[in-house]
């Protein structure tokens, strides 16, 4: 049977993790690579890499941490932030990451993901999706959430299936950092109208968060960041917790 | 010894690349090359795949001579070769994925798309899924039964003769997961994305 995933996000801006794993034992708790290493030797079923760096100057620093982490972690590589270009898509995976996943870039011009997803297959393309609720709709927002395009979410998550996004990482803008959970609405509506699996993102704050996204919301994946990084909850709690609540994953 | 990565420009291959050194340390030579003349006298041959059926075969086919050595090196020489994903999908007759395209045809067999029985089984079938040895292979040395593997694929590999397939797991139907024909080796799954049993198949075939 297959498992349903949990993926550890971490934010990396200028080569470093920005909300870290809180663990006294790290020589270096800004590195992205240990840290990455850390959540895979504790059975993280992926790792999410979310670039944040802001200048120009500095973007190049994702490579270097991307190349670093593929040596040393065997699990799937997920990087997402900034990525524009079908050249930005070959440069991380030439670097090792195992998938790549646009946002801005794809709501911007659909053609990025067309393109990609035929040039290196759509086993590496996600696209994600950030939505905020408007009245009895969502809609996606870019940039990191600055600019509402007023685009329907769901149309959209339909529409990046046909044009060969391989997964969705699907993320509620509303309960993004709210820690109160995911918006399950949002999750079910989008999974039941693709055909590709959803990654469910955004609210985390405890372990019941995670079963709902996959109970409820239809989630073949859950992703989660500060619930790992503070040392509240380890990788191995969650993975049990899930089977505890009769939900298959990988132990 | 060494080991070739058979570099045709088929996707994404440096996950492979990075899983191969890490197992061979500095004890086996890898090395990432098209050239025919070093295939031909590696010890080991890895096959990799990522994309469409088609893609990777109009890429192998763009290499002049490419087909004829592997054939060479595989089926005359019977010497140790390993397909991973589209890699093992190759070794088919044929397949269908895009249109209708000619395989390495080493193992009789096609590659179909999976039934997803009416979206019941998103596709493509992207995670960690438990396989079940059926026979025993050589790159399955000490690993016990039903573990995960990461896998991502839409289309899977239906030979005629069940003898070869070593592994299977299920969705929407029984998978074929990983053959073994003589010296000829493929796992649909990704070794080199399964974590520390991923790490061992690699092994068990670098010490075949």
């Amino acid at each position: 049977m297959l498992k349903n995933r949990i993926i550890p996000c971490l934010d990396v801006k200028n080569g470093r993790v920005v909300k870290g794993i809180n663990f006294v034992d790290l020589q270096d708790a800004g590195d992205p690579v240990e840290q990455a290493k850390i959540y895979s030797d504790g059975g993280a079923d992926e790792i999410c890499f979310l670039d944040i760096t802001a200048s120009n100057e500095n973007r190049d620093t994702i490579y270097d941490v991307v190349e670093k982490t593929s040596k040393k972690c065997f699990v799937p590589l997920t990087v997402g932030g900034g990525v524009r270009s079908v050249e930005d898509i070959n440069k991380l995976l030439n670097c090792g990451a195992d998938k790549v996943s646009i946002n801005t870039a794809a709501v911007q011009n659909s053609e990025v993901v067309l393109e990609s997803s035929k040039k290196f297959g759509s086993q590496c393309i996600v696209v994600a999706i950030d939505a905020k609720k408007n009245a009895d709709k969502w809609e996606i927002f870019t940039h990191g959430g600055r600019n509402n395009t007023g685009i329907n979410a769901i149309e959209f998550a339909k529409k990046m299936e046909d044009s060969g996004a391989g997964e969705l990482l699907v993320t509620s803008m509303d309960r993004d950092g709210t820690q109160v959970g995911y918006d399950i609405e949002l999750m079910s509506k989008i999974s039941s109208k693709v055909n590709i699996p959803v990654i469910a993102s955004g609210g985390v704050g405890n372990l019941d968060h995670l079963v709902d996204g996959i109970k409820l919301g239809k989630a073949s994946a859950v992703l989660a960041a500060s619930i790992f990084h503070y040392g509240k909850h380890s990788i191995k709690e969650a993975k049990e917790y899930l089977d505890s609540k009769g939900i298959p994953v990988r132990i | 010894m060494n080991v070739i990565i058979v570099d045709y420009n088929s996707g994404n291959i440096s996950s492979v690349v990075n899983s191969f050194q890490e197992v061979a340390k500095d004890k086996v030579n890898i090395e990432v090359t098209s050239d025919l003349n070093k295939i031909k006298s590696s010890d080991k041959v890895v096959l990799p795949g990522q994309g469409s059926f088609k893609s990777c075969v109009d890429a192998l086919n763009n290499i002049s001579g490419l087909v004829d050595t592997l054939n060479e090196f595989a089926i005359n020489n019977k010497k140790p070769l390993l397909g991973i994903c589209v890699g093992l999908q190759m070794f088919a007759d044929i397949g269908y994925e895009e249109t209708e395209t000619k395989g390495l045809a080493w193992i009789a067999g096609k590659v179909s798309k999976i039934d997803n029985q009416n979206g019941k089984f998103k596709l493509p079938h992207i995670g960690w899924n438990e396989i079940k040895i059926v026979k025993d292979s050589k790159i399955l040395n000490g690993i016990e039964n039903n573990p995960h593997m990461y896998f991502v694929h839409s289309y899977e590999f239906i030979p005629e003769d069940k003898n070869v397939i070593s592994t299977t797991t299920d969705y929407s139907t029984n998978i074929v997961c990983s053959i073994e024909k003589e010296n000829i080796f493929g796992t649909q799954f990704h070794p080199e994305k399964s974590d520390k049993v991923g790490l061992k198949i690699i092994k068990n075939f670098i010490n075949l």
